[in-house]
């Protein structure tokens, strides 16, 4: 038992096709889990079955071993903050902070502390008179997160908060809720679909795929160690092919060349993958025979502070990046060195 | 320039032909002559003295703004409530039904006052004050839930899910949180409802009965038997009192939150 729990849980809008499936995932108190995939993952439903928004049609949802499945929304004392922030437009950025204790009936004075505090919090006590559509976005996901906080909920829930700002605020407000979250000591779960965003803020990250919880760990297990080709792709994994296994810890590919592994991995595992930034790129003959493959550079792109190179090889395209400062040309003969620790086999 | 001279005479020309009418009516109401004439000979307001004489025009005054009251009230009070289920639930069925409730703006006015004369009159046999109102509620639906609906539809629903989060049950959350932010749809609906319901006369004409009958019918028929400047008189009246709410709303809400 965690301190939140998802059990079996299913949930189809029209009784044929599952948008989640048997879902399980536990959380632990005070972390802060996310939850990554692209746009039809079943993230925001997730989200939307723990918030009370969604009934799930079978399974169970506890907290603290409490089974609230059935807990209508409006009794779970969750917060929540909205991709559209969903401030009140008819209310002052400190009523729409205030709204929920005023319905917990607690006095003027104690509404009007909390709401201060927490406007001082988050940095927004000189707006506290002001209406939604006077901020700026940034202000405005400050408003929500404060709204959602000062009820001093059981959980946090965030869905895709981030993803309307633009990109330096946004790197900025992930700091400030990490900062939040780790103050107020509140288990929080973030749905998002930007991995970069969900790595550096989760304690642990649950990706998933249709319906499904492909892969739950911290973000440097998942972000070194893809379980799944899925995975794999969606965190930057750009290279493909298919390896045989020949005993352990040598693998060879259709074109002959054996590869060697760092590490021992399941017998079931029989694609490799690479990133493109982890592959060496050598010119010289003086390159080790073992995981080694030859091609052609057939594109070249300057991304800054490296090239990236479209190689055609034996084992068809592969993407590399290099920031070695060589400026190799279109129709160059290459060696490309894939590192035995950098070779992941899904 | 010279197009846009030319738009400026168009734009003239329109408004001289709403207005000339108008102003014309307006004139007549002051003439001495017992017929209604143009130019008039004399300035009387004897008239509008007259139009408070007439009992039928007093009492029809009444029925209507009442009629026209409770029944756009009564529309708001199906009417909000329907809305906002259809911008809720957006399926194909609803697009069908959405149609189904703005039919009776596009079915000719004679072919609703009929349908409901029908149904009204002859099928329910209800006293004629209780027929005028549901009938009047009918042609008011149509409008709240287009104009509340609209106003509806540009709504960002997450504002409700939040507000439950935070402890509102369903029906706390559509009074405290839906329905303070399409105030300007709901009166917008008020008044385009009420105004229509007012004017109504072919749903009026077939509901009314005897010595029961809303202002527009009475000057319909008083204007068959009497061509005599009382009816313009009555018109001018009417005119004032529509500017003066007019100016009202302008003064307390702004034009643009109902328009």
């Amino acid at each position: 038992m965690s301190f939140v729990d998802l059990e079996d849980i299913r949930v189809s809008y029209d009784g044929k096709n599952n948008i989640l499936k048997n879902l399980n995932l536990s959380i632990e108190e005070g972390q802060l889990v996310s939850l990554l995939g692209p746009s039809g993952c079943g993230k925001t439903t997730t989200l939307r079955v723990i918030a009370g928004l969604i009934e799930p049609n079978d399974g169970q949802f506890k907290v603290e071993d409490k089974d609230l499945t059935k807990v209508p929304v409006h009794k779970r004392n969750f917060g929540m903050v909205f991709q559209s922030y969903a401030l009140f437009p008819h209310l002052t950025i400190k009523d729409n902070v205030g709204f929920g204790l005023k319905l917990r009936k607690e006095s003027k004075a104690t509404i009007h502390t909390k709401v201060m505090e927490m406007l001082e919090v988050t940095g927004l006590a000189d707006y506290a008179d002001r209406y939604p559509k006077q901020l700026s976005g940034g202000q405005r996901q400050r408003v929500a997160l404060a709204r959602a906080l000062v009820i001093e909920p059981k959980l946090l829930l965030l869905d895709e908060p981030l993803s309307n700002l633009d990109a330096k605020l946004r790197i900025n407000m992930r700091l400030e809720i990490k900062k939040i979250q780790q103050r107020l000591g509140i288990t929080s779960v973030f749905v998002t679909h930007d991995q970069e965003e969900c790595f550096s803020i989760s304690d642990k990250v649950a990706v998933m795929n249709q319906g499904v919880i492909e892969q739950f760990d911290s973000p440097e297990v998942i972000y070194n160690y893809p379980k799944t080709e899925f995975i794999a792709r969606f965190i930057g994994f750009e290279n493909f092919f298919d390896l045989t296994h020949i005993e352990d810890r040598t693998y060879v590919t259709s074109d002959g060349t054996q590869f060697i592994t760092g590490r021992s991995w399941e017998p079931t595992k029989k694609v490799g993958t690479i990133r493109p930034e982890d592959i060496e790129l050598i010119k010289d003959h003086d390159y080790p025979e073992d995981n080694t493959i030859t091609g052609t550079v057939k594109v070249r792109t300057f991304l800054g502070k490296s090239y990236q190179y479209e190689v055609d090889t034996s084992l068809g395209k592969i993407l590399v990046q290099d920031n070695s400062g060589v400026a190799y040309e279109a129709g160059d003969k290459v060696n490309l060195y894939i590192p035995e620790e950098k070779l992941i086999l899904v | 320039m010279r197009k846009q001279r030319g738009l400026s005479m168009f734009v003239f020309l329109v408004f001289a032909f709403l207005c000339i009418p108008l102003l014309i009516v307006t004139v007549t109401a002051f003439g001495e002559q017992a017929s209604i004439q143009f130019p008039i000979e004399g300035f009387t307001f004897q008239w509008f003295a007259k139009v408070f004489e007439i009992s039928s025009f007093m009492e029809s005054l009444i029925l209507s703004l009442q009629i026209s009251f409770f029944a756009t009230i009564l529309a708001l009070a199906i009417g909000i409530p329907a809305a906002y289920a259809l911008a809720r639930r957006q399926t194909a069925k609803t697009a069908l039904l959405k149609s189904f409730f703005l039919s009776p703006t596009i079915v000719p006015g004679v072919v609703v006052g009929y349908a409901l004369f029908q149904f009204i009159v002859v099928q329910l046999e209800l006293p004629v004050y209780q027929g005028l109102l549901l009938g009047h509620f009918l042609i008011s639906l149509p409008y709240v839930i287009r104009v509340v609906g609209s106003s509806l539809e540009q709504l960002d629903f997450s504002i409700e899910e939040v507000a439950w989060t935070l402890g509102c049950t369903k029906l706390a959350a559509f009074i405290r949180i839906i329905i303070p932010n399409i105030t300007s749809g709901i009166f917008a609906s008020f008044m385009l409802a009420f105004i229509n319901s007012f004017n109504n006369i072919p749903v009026s004409q077939f509901l009314s009965g005897p010595g029961v009958a809303t202002l527009p019918t009475i000057l319909m028929n008083y204007i068959e038997y009497n061509y005599d400047p009382t009816v313009s008189a009555l018109s001018v009246l009417l005119m004032l009192g529509t500017i003066l709410l007019m100016f009202l709303i302008e003064k307390t809400l702004g034009l643009a939150s109902v328009t």
